[in-house]
């Protein structure tokens, strides 16, 4: 006791604050969330080995290896087209989680819902706004994406299926937007989709029958509202996910990005 | 029989003239043996971590056999295994207390494919997720900034018996809404961008060329800029120079008929 006493306060300040990141850093807790060798439990001070271990004991080690070639971190060369196109994926869930809170996909329902969000919803404009251009913004990084591997010729082997994996992207990414774009119920979702669909309904044969099932009936209506929200909230996100997931690991399987030219 | 290389051999007997004569004075002086472990012992421990485990030992112990307790597990297991085992051979040499061998060698390229030149690398942390981290941060910014400063459309309530004029699909598809001015409805909505998507999907399959120089592929690079510009041209007639009627009109004459 009279030991801790001891010291001007500034070192005893010192002791008390070192005793207590020993306790948190030491407590069972603690160590059951950080791997052994995470740099949260043993600190990181800058080493090769440290540098390693920020990627190889955390989920980063998902997506990124411990090393990747030179070239891949020039800005120059991937002008970082695809981790944008997947932050804007992630930008457009949590926006579009926030969404689903004030929305419900019925014909009376639909359009009174977004303008209440506008008017009387903190951030409601705001988050609503984020959602639209984050989409629209979206679309356009993901086919530039595709139009700089295009020029990079890095779709050819080993990555040629990977290329196949990110053209069914953009066509997800596209159809995501798509029927998000009725969702507001305004004059400007209904004619753009009745537009949409209608040209949708000359696929040979079938036709009729594609056209149906996308509207749920014979015209544009509330049974049309409810589906494209299912498939806007829940199916496509579900399946892009997916594709997504293969995506990034081929990138790595492939043997990371392509070479420099 | 494969030729263990030499300098491979000179490592193991170096490891094993180290490991005896840490196995002899480890058995008659205690304090060496403590010295031992914490001066150059595990380097991939740091110091302050030892340290604190040590005192949590001390503290758990009672003080009273602190020293002892700080004593390394190798002193311990040299003594204890010296009885049983014959001296000389090394127990606990390794960094985590294992015994290695060398059993054989593989010659490189015999079961691995290793590659000739070894590639130019750098870590992923800092260097690469820097760059994201600042890239997700500045199109965040964007984002925000432009949706505090411009509004997404809300025009009023759909009604299905007040078709507006010109009634536009969405900009991405603007480029089909062109084109169904020029032909039937099927080539326009499904022939032509499911041909388009198809020939994407096929690109690599087609274009044989190994090649990723843009001097060696000047035709892939021709067809696909002339695809894409194929796309982009017919979205921005769409976009900005079709009005009511969708007839031609010039925006700069006759305003804008352009919803995001």
């Amino acid at each position: 006791m009279a030991k801790t006493m001891q010291g001007s306060p500034a070192q005893r300040a010192q002791e008390a604050l070192t005793n207590l990141n020993n306790n948190v850093q030491g407590s069972q807790a603690w160590s059951s969330i950080f791997r052994p060798g995470s740099i949260f439990r043993k600190g990181y001070s800058d080493s090769p080995r440290n540098r390693s271990y920020v990627i190889m004991n955390s989920v980063l080690y998902h997506l990124h290896p411990v090393k990747v070639k030179r070239h891949a971190v020039k800005v120059s060369y991937t002008l970082c087209l695809g981790g944008l196109s997947f932050f804007l994926f992630i930008l457009l869930t949590v926006t579009g989680i926030f969404l689903m809170f004030f929305y419900r996909p019925t014909a009376v329902n639909a359009w009174t819902d977004i303008y209440t969000l506008q008017t009387s919803v903190t951030f409601g404009l705001l988050v609503r706004n984020m959602h639209r251009w984050g989409a629209h913004l979206m679309v356009l990084s993901v086919f530039l994406h595709m139009a700089r591997v295009f020029y990079h010729g890095a779709y050819k082997p080993p990555r040629e299926f990977n290329w196949v994996i990110g053209v069914i992207l953009l066509v997800l990414t596209l159809l995501l937007s798509f029927t998000g774009y009725l969702l507001p119920w305004d004059q400007l979702a209904l004619w753009a989709v009745t537009v949409g669909t209608n040209m949708m309904g000359y696929t040979p044969v079938l036709g009729g029958q594609v056209r149906y099932v996308l509207l749920g009936g014979a015209e544009i209506g509330t049974d049309t509202l409810l589906r494209w929200y299912v498939l806007h909230v829940l199916f496509f996100p579900f399946i892009i996910v997916i594709f997504m997931a293969i995506h990034f690991w081929r990138v790595r399987k492939d043997g990371g990005i392509s070479g420099p030219l | 029989m494969t030729e263990i290389p030499e300098h491979l051999l000179k490592r193991a007997q170096a490891a094993r003239d180290k490991a005896a004569s840490q196995a002899a004075p480890a058995e008659s002086a205690a304090p060496a043996a403590e010295a031992a472990p914490a001066g150059g012992g595990d380097s991939r421990i740091p110091a302050h971590l030892l340290e604190r485990s040590r005192a949590a030992k001390s503290k758990r112990d009672g003080g009273a056999e602190a020293p002892a307790a700080a004593a390394a597990p190798a002193a311990a297991a040299a003594a204890g295994g010296g009885a049983v085992a014959a001296p000389g051979i090394p127990l606990a040499a390794g960094p985590g207390g294992h015994t290695q061998r060398l059993l054989t060698v593989v010659k490189s390229g015999s079961i691995q494919d290793v590659k000739s030149k070894p590639q130019d690398k750098v870590h992923t942390w800092p260097h690469l997720l820097i760059i994201e981290f600042v890239a997700a941060l500045f199109i965040l910014a964007f984002t925000t900034i432009f949706s505090v400063f411009v509004n997404a459309p809300l025009l009023e309530l759909a009604d299905v018996n007040k078709t507006p004029n010109p009634s536009k699909a969405p900009w991405y598809f603007l480029g089909l809404q062109e084109l169904l001015t020029m032909f039937h409805p099927m080539v326009a909505g499904v022939t032509i961008p499911g041909m388009g998507i198809f020939l994407l999907i096929l690109a690599p399959y087609v274009d044989k060329n190994p090649s990723n120089k843009p001097e060696d592929r000047k035709f892939a690079i021709s067809l696909m800029t002339v695809h894409l510009m194929f796309w982009a041209v017919l979205v921005m007639i769409g976009s900005f120079f079709r009005g009511p009627g969708f007839n031609f009109v010039l925006p700069w004459r006759d305003g804008l008929f352009f919803e995001l």
